[in-house]
């Protein structure tokens, strides 16, 4: 046989096992359930955000402002007081993010930030933080989604806006010494729910 | 055939194999078989490992393994500590991908990145190996944020009354100003009552079933297994606590078992007798330098092996928990003054007796003045402390482990100056290291500017709300 015709059927083989290959390996991927990375993002935000809602009417603003029986301080502990709502979140981001340390398939971050934060530590720092921060406070009700690469990888981040749902919020920021502002009125942005999700396996 | 020269080369290279295989199979022996291997020691040891130098494997518990087992073995004795009351600067902050770039300037997942051991050269107050001045690399700009920090040393964060990176809420600014203004002696003086015979049913760990509550006497003594035991020893007993909580002598002389039978009577007990009942006083008391070496599965620490100053006659001492309660008697005063004297003779411990703190001690003692009012070696040392017992329940206990509190002493503060001194006053004595060395007896000379920011700080807030207004 010539070699220029064992070169084509060789070729043709190995395109031929490429492309059953391909078919296989997608047939299998559609087998598998899967969730977009903002799908995903989303539906963390749904359960922090409700969790959270529910943490600051029924049990904050009930008992502190409604039934006047507890304060709420962020010094809780020496205070002998309820937790903030903010604080409760952040607990619960440390929380998970110690616990999926040990669930290398568990992988995600969140964290809540402000343009106008009590702890300057909370300030954005990435573009898409910034980015996404001054559009959520821009554009009511719409949610900010984007892709950096942080420390060498790359990450779908989706941001979400944070708002005054309970006077107690309101009052709280305007009120507290270290906030760059306190003019914050009940339903206006405060900040930005922002949730990481690594994009590289 | 070869020549002479090639049969010397030959002998040499053989001679240079035989060698080298001998000198590593015997490393290989000493690493893994040997029971002393100070020999690859890198460097002598800090003054908080020196005891367990020898218990290389405390730390480093598998020579092959990498640094993940290293981290954990600093995590297994001191990550309660650094958890609580809270940590500051925890591992999950680090680990969020918004700080990598920070990870870059200084690795905080890792204890070994500040704290390194075997490098006594460069190892500073608090087994510190990193430059003081390590906050810079996340808080460069403190001083936008914070207008009292402008153009503050980074090098003095750590200073006393300031900051403390595992635990940087002891000293918020709220805290520093609910506390402005307060007298140097307050006028309530008394430290919290223990927490142990009265919650005996609330302790899950307590085997109570073991020692039913009820008092006893010299006539219900188990002892007839020892008739001999002398009768001084048994009047002791029916002095104590144990004797009023219906533990008996079996209880220590013979600790019932797993199965609560009672085990072969032992004359001398040792720390697991005492773990039965009080487990949580052992682990506590086996994190500090007291009982370190028991934790290692070493023998009792002596004065001996101590770094600090010493009596002679204490050297041969074993540190155990009779070391300082005594057998039979288990007097909770002599365990709290006398026994440390016993062996402690730096200029602060002998200092003690001529100060106000020992004179408020003695008070109490003659009954003269309430109980919790005198201040011991151990009431400050040992402070009574509110500690968790499970996730639900907590109860107030003697901290045995002496150095949790220690360094740096800024953490005495809540547990131990603030139940009868006021925060300025609590924060200038601190620092102030020769009032230290004359075991407080005097008023501090040095001015810990803590308060005043904070005052400042306030009333930066106040004029900014005002004009917001």
């Amino acid at each position: 046989m010539h070699t220029l015709q064992k070169s084509l059927i060789a070729l043709g083989i190995f395109a031929s096992m490429a492309g059953l290959s391909g078919v296989i390996a997608t047939d299998s991927a559609m087998d598998q359930p899967s969730i977009t990375p903002k799908a995903m993002a989303d539906a963390l935000h749904l359960v922090m955000d409700s969790d959270r809602t529910i943490y600051t009417r029924k049990i904050v603003n009930r008992l502190v402002k409604k039934d006047k029986v507890i304060t709420a301080s962020e010094h809780f502990e020496d205070d002998k007081a309820l937790v903030l709502p903010a604080q409760m979140f952040r607990f619960g981001s440390e929380l998970v993010a110690q616990r999926a340390e040990s669930m290398p398939e568990v992988n995600f971050s969140y964290s809540l930030q402000s343009l106008w934060p009590v702890n300057r530590q909370n300030a954005p720092k990435t573009d898409v933080e910034k980015a996404g921060l001054k559009f959520v406070a821009e554009n009511k009700g719409k949610n900010y989604y984007g892709e950096e690469k942080l420390g060498g990888v790359n990450y779908f981040t989706a941001v979400y806006a944070d708002t005054a749902v309970a006077p107690v919020c309101v009052s709280c920021h305007n009120g507290h010494k270290d906030s760059p502002r306190r003019d914050f009125k009940l339903g206006d942005v405060m900040g930005g729910v922002v949730i990481r999700i690594p994009l590289d396996s | 055939m070869p020549s002479d020269k090639g049969r010397r080369q030959r002998k040499l290279w053989l001679l240079w194999t035989t060698t080298s295989i001998a000198l590593i199979g015997a490393l290989v022996y000493l690493m893994t078989e040997g029971e002393n291997k100070q020999f690859f020691m890198p460097g002598p040891m800090s003054d908080g490992h020196h005891q367990i130098g020898i218990a290389c494997e405390s730390c480093h518990r598998d020579p092959l393994a990498g640094r993940t087992v290293l981290q954990q073995a600093c995590i297994d004795c001191h990550g309660e500590e650094r958890r609580k009351p809270f940590d500051s600067h925890p591992r999950s902050k680090f680990r969020d991908p918004r700080n990598a770039d920070r990870l870059e300037s200084i690795n905080a997942l890792e204890c070994t990145t500040c704290h390194v051991e075997h490098q006594p050269e460069i190892t500073g107050a608090n087994g510190l190996t990193q430059p003081v001045d390590f906050c810079v690399h996340c808080h460069a700009d403190i001083g936008t944020d914070r207008p009292s920090h402008r153009g503050m040393d980074f090098a003095s964060c750590a200073d006393a009354g300031c900051h403390n990176f595992h635990n940087n809420r002891a000293l918020y600014t709220d805290f520093l100003l609910k506390h402005l203004h307060e007298p140097d002696l307050l006028e309530r003086r008394t430290l919290p009552a223990r927490e142990f015979a009265s919650m005996l049913e609330e302790l899950p760990d307590y085997p109570l079933s073991d020692h039913p509550r009820r008092q006893l006497s010299a006539a219900d003594a188990d002892n007839d297994r020892q008739p001999s035991l002398d009768a001084g020893a048994l009047a002791d007993w029916a002095q104590t606590a144990h004797a009023r909580s219906g533990v008996n002598c079996s209880g220590c002389h013979a600790a019932p078992d797993d199965q609560g039978e009672k085990s072969a009577w032992n004359d001398h007990p040792g720390v697991q007798a005492c773990a039965g009942c009080h487990q949580l006083e052992l682990t506590r008391f086996e994190r500090g330098k007291h009982g370190m070496r028991l934790a290692a599965g070493l023998t009792p620490m002596t004065p001996a092996q101590a770094r600090l100053p010493m009596r002679e006659n204490a050297d041969h001492l074993q540190l155990t928990c009779t070391s300082c309660h005594t057998a039979h008697r288990f007097d909770v005063r002599h365990a709290a003054v006398e026994a440390c004297l016993g062996c402690h003779t730096d200029r602060h411990s002998l200092a003690y007796k001529q100060s106000a703190h020992y004179r408020a001690w003695r008070r109490e003692l003659a009954g003269e003045a309430a109980s919790g009012s005198g201040v011991s070696c151990a009431g400050c040392h040992m402070p009574r402390v509110e500690h968790d017992i499970n996730e639900w329940s907590s109860r107030i206990m003697v901290e045995h482990n002496q150095n949790a509190t220690l360094s740096p002493n800024e953490k005495m503060l809540r547990p131990v100056c603030l139940h009868c001194h006021g925060l300025g006053f609590s924060l200038n004595a601190l620092a102030d290291r020769d009032l230290i060395e004359r075991n407080f007896d005097g008023t501090p000379r040095v001015d810990v500017r803590s308060m005043e920011m904070a005052e400042t700080d306030l009333k930066r807030a106040s004029q900014e709300a005002a004009s917001a207004r």
